[in-house]
């Protein structure tokens, strides 16, 4: 898995969430563990676009439960 | 009806709490300044009354919150720490925030967005931060008020309506506690060019400081200001049990409309003055017990004439000791109503009220004891003082609140 990428998303979380980076790990839950909520959720996502140059459909959205989750679909989008 | 204030709090152009606010109040200190330069380079109006201090918020509170959310967190924090921090049953708590226009920045910013980058990246938090019930919504969740959460629209009556509106469901037995309050943050250049466009707006671009002159023979309108004012209302029986600070009373609401016009005032005052007499019918006071009127007084030739008119129908011969705190602070719109409650509140506390700044020549035809120069003493016992607010859509609100 992309560390570079796990740093950025930590970097787009903290600033959309304020949760600390340090928390920001690729097993943690969005919803259960980061407290992220969907309009947050949304943030993230246009941030994440916004930096790798990808598109995160709606319908994927649902599937990425972790932060780990949103690294590898970030990481295969851009491979 | 005889409701207790507990707990004050404001962030205005003239300081970002209440003792500083009051204090800039009653050494007759303006808070209009010059607007950034680039910024309203094009605008026929090129001054307003800009915060004193920017809302104290950390990053990602102040970034999900529209600024006149953010100046109402503030208020109300203020506001219910002064209060004590009670402990509320959340079904006993409410909170009731009126604003003149909502997330009018955060709305245009958008449309910016929309404009430059397309649909796609518009923000998920663009329609909590502009729709004006916002700033109610924020500051409820934060006190858990589940007993109701309303945001009276009233243009520059908002934050005085909301001060109503909160008294009511305290009357009416739905809620102990209410967050009241008013707050506005309407200064973009669309918004300037609005009012300007009216002709509401006071030019004096050389002397910004000097623009606000309520009664004033050389006002030429009015100041556009931001800001936010909160209180701590709270059933007496509720305050008395738990041994809180009261500094007055709220005891009159008086809610009327002009039936006149969309933006101008009726010269004969008759809205402003059946809302003046309701407020103290309600509040079984009679115009000899009052002393003290903080006055609409927005600076605008008609609207201070038509108050003027209005103020002397409803007292008759009394002369109260009237100030238009509008002079220092500018025009907080939806604010206003909820910030000059807090300053009516301080003067009945303090006995004291602040002087209206740059009347250097009473408008002749202003028939009113319009305190200036330096605050003027209130007797002492108990008296009752009024504040005005009337907004765009005639309408009118007078409270009346009794020292404790």
């Amino acid at each position: 898995m992309s560390q570079e990428i796990l740093d950025g998303l930590a970097v787009i979380v903290n600033e959309v969430a304020g949760v600390p980076v340090a928390d920001i790990q690729s097993d943690k839950s969005f919803i259960d563990d980061l407290d992220i909520d969907s309009l947050s959720m949304v943030e993230v996502v246009m941030a994440a676009e916004d930096k790798w140059g990808v598109k995160i459909p709606d319908s994927e959205v649902k599937n990425l439960r972790t932060v780990g989750d949103a690294v590898a679909y970030i990481e295969k989008s851009t491979a | 009806m005889r409701i207790a204030i507990t707990g004050l709090g404001v962030t205005t152009p003239v300081g970002g709490d209440v003792a500083t606010s009051w204090a800039a109040l009653l050494a007759g200190r303006s808070g209009i300044r010059a607007l950034p330069r680039e910024w309203a380079q094009d605008l026929p109006v090129r001054f307003a009354g800009t915060l004193a201090e920017e809302p104290p918020l950390d990053r990602v509170e102040a970034r999900r919150l529209d600024r006149s959310q953010q100046s109402a967190m503030v208020a109300s924090r203020e506001a219910w720490a002064d209060a004590g921090s009670p402990e509320v049953d959340p079904l006993r708590m409410g909170t009731v925030i009126g604003t003149g226009i909502g997330g009018v920045i955060t709305l245009l910013d958008a449309y910016d967005v929309l404009k430059e980058r397309g649909p796609s990246r518009i923000s998920p938090l663009t329609v909590p931060m502009l729709m004006p019930n916002g700033p109610a919504a924020v500051v409820g969740l934060a006190h858990n008020a589940a007993a109701g959460v309303h945001a009276p629209v009233s243009a520059c009556a908002s934050g005085a309506e909301a001060v109503a509106v909160a008294a009511r469901m305290i009357t009416d037995g739905r809620a102990d506690v209410v967050i009241a309050g008013g707050t506005e943050a309407p200064i973009h250049p669309l918004t300037m060019a609005g009012f300007a466009a009216m002709r509401a707006l006071s030019t004096r671009n050389d002397d910004p400081s000097a623009a606000s002159r309520p009664y004033d023979i050389d006002r030429d309108g009015f100041v556009m200001g931001e800001g936010a004012g909160a209180l701590i209302l709270e059933s007496e029986e509720h305050a008395r049990a738990r041994g809180a600070r009261i500094y007055a009373y709220l005891i009159g609401a008086g809610l009327t409309a002009d039936a006149h016009h969309i933006a101008q005032p009726d010269p004969e005052g008759r809205g402003a003055a059946r809302a003046i007499l309701a407020a103290l019918a309600d509040g079984e006071a009679s115009a000899e017990d009052v002393v003290h009127v903080n006055a609409h007084a927005t600076s605008t030739p008609q609207g201070d004439s038509a108050e003027a008119v209005a103020i002397r129908l409803a007292l008759g011969s009394a002369q109260p000791a009237v100030t238009g705190t509008k002079s220092m602070t500018g025009h907080m719109l939806g604010a206003a109503g909820a910030a000059e409650s807090v300053f009516t509140v301080l003067a009945l506390h303090h006995r004291r009220v602040p002087p209206t700044a740059n009347l250097d020549h009473q408008d002749p035809s202003i028939d009113l004891d319009v305190v200036h120069g330096e605050p003027r003493q209130l007797p002492d016992g108990e008296c009752v003082a009024l504040n005005n607010s009337f907004g765009f859509g005639g309408h009118d609100v007078a409270l009346a609140f009794r020292s404790a």
